[in-house]
């Protein structure tokens, strides 16, 4: 008896566990991500302030590991079993996913209005007419310093290019601490806090970017060898047996204490908050003269789309809507220093150095890295070889003329507009 | 009684029972993947959907210079990765080998634990150790070469084109010198004694001993190790994807087959992956190691002279 009340309730529990979700209007939303550490600030932040103004409507946030999310993705995808929301790389991975219908176009969201063209290229065909991921945030690169070793030898952060030297060459004589914390082993320090952290200021930001799409300007001219011949200064002032240096070892030796200096993303603000336990400032890549124009990579990095097979295509367009919101904006970018809104709207940080980076935007111009949009679409991997190339640089194995030659002569042998 | 009985012998269905564990197992997990890896090097994508192109992809390996090269580098690379093996793992295996079987020797079997434990190891292990202790910044290794007054002789070898490679082959060596170790010292304990004894009343001791008796006797497992050595190497991966990623720097010097593969085959960064091309790759590697094993079977191992004891 008892056994057959138990299949009964059973029975009876799986039928109105469904009718009454129905009955309510519940829709929920789920989110695919690759930002597992992230997970707890969507729990408790960005989610709960979602649904209180939109009630009716539930968020699960549902990361994968960040190295296995393409390939995770892209057979959700196929098999039909994709959340609603689809967190999306920058450029071609994205765009892929598109061109086979598999996400949404959402240019006509009326919160789309707060972002420029430069935060929507990652996420737009490549003659602009469609866009399909609402940008979430961007990396700004620049050098973040130790300001106690900073007072203490009495120096102030660089505007221009020879202060930037004469700034290192102090910190060299004085010989307590490394000038600068970078290694040349992981290759991609090399070229992403290397090359394309100072290279906007010689290459004029969007417009060398552009002309080199065009074809109008090649990877051979003066403003594109002219960084690496300021890069191929730097070994001067890395640490002993920087060519050994992986990207960890450059991280604990600024955090340390040892190293004055550190190029970087401003991704490492919440680690460096975490772990250092001295003041920090951050300068902008230095100009060649006073008074130039100065230009920042200000790097697009993630955006949020929605899976075109969603079964709840209002919802996660009222989503994705409040996600290009100021309110977002505000919540994202404080509760993660150093990814910044792309947003056009004003947002308040506390952070100080997130602050610090983000105060850039205003006096500088600014561009994305410039392989990433087209040029790495073929073989040689223009992104790839720059890695190379600039650790190459670095190192001295090649010379910039050399290494910039390299790099055009891959990029000419499949890139149509680079071959006249 | 005798009408009963069959004229020809009974099919001997126990045979195929019992192989065919095995044998299906083995063609679901290895033929199938490999042919159908042979069969995807002939096509190629063309708009979501695979088309059929015979031998381009190995046209385009071989014949463009940019691929071409890198892939004569990573053959290069793969060959000196065996050459250091051949020169330093298997004398040392032998060496070790000769030692523990010296009956006078204690402590044998800490020696031989102790020295096979890093065979066990994961190469992400072994990998991630040696980068510390040879990393300029917190290593070991350049206090140690201070202490004895050789702090000159110290570089970031990891970081330096002429050293990289060869650094990362002694590291692998020094994974593996268990294995040699372990197979040369069974086959040294498997000589009889009376044979030891009577070249002991022939006047043969000592080292002439080694040379003249135990060595011939060992050499078919020597062959053995070579061949599996071999095998191993051409198929490395792991420990360089380990220390040096996948870009296999510094400047592509340590770049082998099996990285080479990786890259082309999953992509890398912004570098869309190439299923084709990749089994195109794997199909030279495949075609190398078969090489390189049939040499040694139909050339070396017909030739060895074995002893029957």
């Amino acid at each position: 008896m008892t056994f057959k009340h138990m299949k009964l309730a059973l029975l009876a529990a799986t039928m109105l566990a469904p009718a009454s979700a129905a009955l309510a209007q519940d829709v929920t939303l789920t989110i695919e991500s690759w930002r597992n550490d992230d997970l707890t600030i969507w729990q408790e932040k960005l989610i709960p302030a979602f649904e209180a103004a939109h009630p009716g409507i539930k968020v699960k946030f549902t990361p994968s590991a960040p190295t296995e999310y393409n390939a995770v993705l892209n057979s959700k995808l196929e098999a039909g079993t994709a959340g609603d929301l689809i967190t999306c790389r920058p450029f071609d991975a994205s765009l892929s996913l598109y061109e086979k219908g598999q996400l949404a176009a959402i240019q006509d969201l009326e919160n789309m209005k707060n972002f420029g063209d430069v935060a929507t290229a990652a996420w737009s065909t490549d003659d602009g007419s469609a866009t399909f991921c609402v940008p979430m945030a961007s990396v700004i690169h620049g050098f973040i310093y130790n300001a106690e070793v900073f007072e203490e030898l009495g120096l102030t952060p660089p505007k221009t290019n020879d202060e930037f030297f004469a700034l290192l060459d102090k910190i060299k004589e004085d010989g307590t601490y490394v000038p600068m914390a970078m290694g040349a082993k992981d290759q991609w320090e090399a070229a992403t806090m290397g090359y394309t952290n100072i290279g906007p200021n010689y290459w004029k930001g969007e417009e060398g970017r552009l002309a080199l799409i065009k074809g109008e300007q090649k990877l051979t001219d003066e403003p594109w060898v002219e960084p690496f011949r300021q890069l191929a200064r730097w070994k001067d002032y890395l640490g002993d047996g920087y060519e050994a240096q992986a990207y960890p070892d450059s991280q604990n030796l600024f955090t340390l204490g040892r190293a004055a200096i550190f190029p970087a993303g401003s991704w490492e603000i919440s680690i460096f908050n975490e772990q250092a336990d001295f003041e920090m400032g951050a300068f902008a890549p230095p100009v060649q003269n006073a008074g130039d124009e100065c230009y920042i990579s200000d790097h697009t990095d993630i955006g949020i789309g929605m899976n075109a097979k969603s079964a709840n295509p209002e919802a996660a367009r009222t989503f994705l809507n409040w996600v290009g919101s100021a309110e977002f904006a505000t919540l994202y970018a404080n509760s993660l220093p150093g990814f910044f809104s792309l947003s056009n709207e004003t947002v308040e940080m506390e952070d100080p150095l997130a602050k610090e980076f983000v105060s850039w935007r205003e006096s500088c111009k600014s561009t994305i890295r410039p392989a990433h949009q087209i040029l790495s679409r073929g073989t040689p991997n223009l992104w790839n070889e720059m890695w190379n190339v600039s650790a190459n640089v670095l190192r001295g194995a090649q010379t910039p003329e050399e290494g910039a030659a390299t790099l055009q002569k891959g990029l000419a042998s499949w890139y149509e507009p680079q071959q006249k | 009684m005798a009408a009963e009985q069959p004229k020809r012998p009974a099919i001997r269905w126990h045979i195929a029972v019992f192989l065919a564990p095995a044998v299906l197992v083995y063609t679901a997990v290895m033929i199938l993947p490999l042919f159908n890896t042979l069969k995807l090097s002939l096509y190629t994508d063309v708009a979501n959907s695979q088309v059929f192109i015979g031998l381009d992809n190995f046209r385009l390996l071989f014949g463009d210079p940019r691929w071409a090269g890198q892939f004569w580098n990573a053959l290069g690379n793969n060959v000196w990765f065996f050459v250091i093996h051949m020169l330093v793992q298997n004398p040392i295996g032998i060496l070790l080998a000769a030692l523990l079987s010296n009956p006078r020797l204690r402590m044998r079997a800490f020696y031989r634990t102790a020295i096979f434990i890093p065979t066990i190891l994961s190469f992400v292990i072994a990998g991630f150790a040696w980068k510390l202790i040879l990393s300029p910044l917190w290593g070991v290794a350049p206090n140690l070469l201070d202490l004895v007054g050789l702090k000159s002789l110290f570089q970031p070898w990891l970081g330096k084109e002429a050293y990289a490679l060869t650094t990362l082959a002694l590291i692998s060596v020094w994974q593996f010198v268990g294995i040699p170790m372990m197979l040369i010292y069974a086959a040294l304990l498997s000589i009889p004694d009376e044979l030891l004894e009577a070249a002991e009343c022939d006047g043969v001791t000592g080292m002439a001993q080694f040379w003249k008796i135990k060595l011939p006797l060992v050499l078919p497992a020597i062959g053995i190790i070579s061949i599996l050595t071999f095998v191993g190497n051409f198929n490395a991966f792991d420990l360089i994807y380990s220390t040096q990623g996948a870009l296999a720097g510094p400047d592509f010097s340590t770049d082998i087959l099996g990285t080479f593969l990786y890259r082309t085959f999953f992509g890398f960064q912004l570098q869309l992956g190439d299923p084709n091309l990749g089994a195109a790759i794997a199909t030279a590697m495949f075609a190398i190691i078969l090489i390189g094993v049939s040499i040694y079977l139909f050339g070396i191992q017909r030739r060895l002279r074995r002893y029957q004891f």
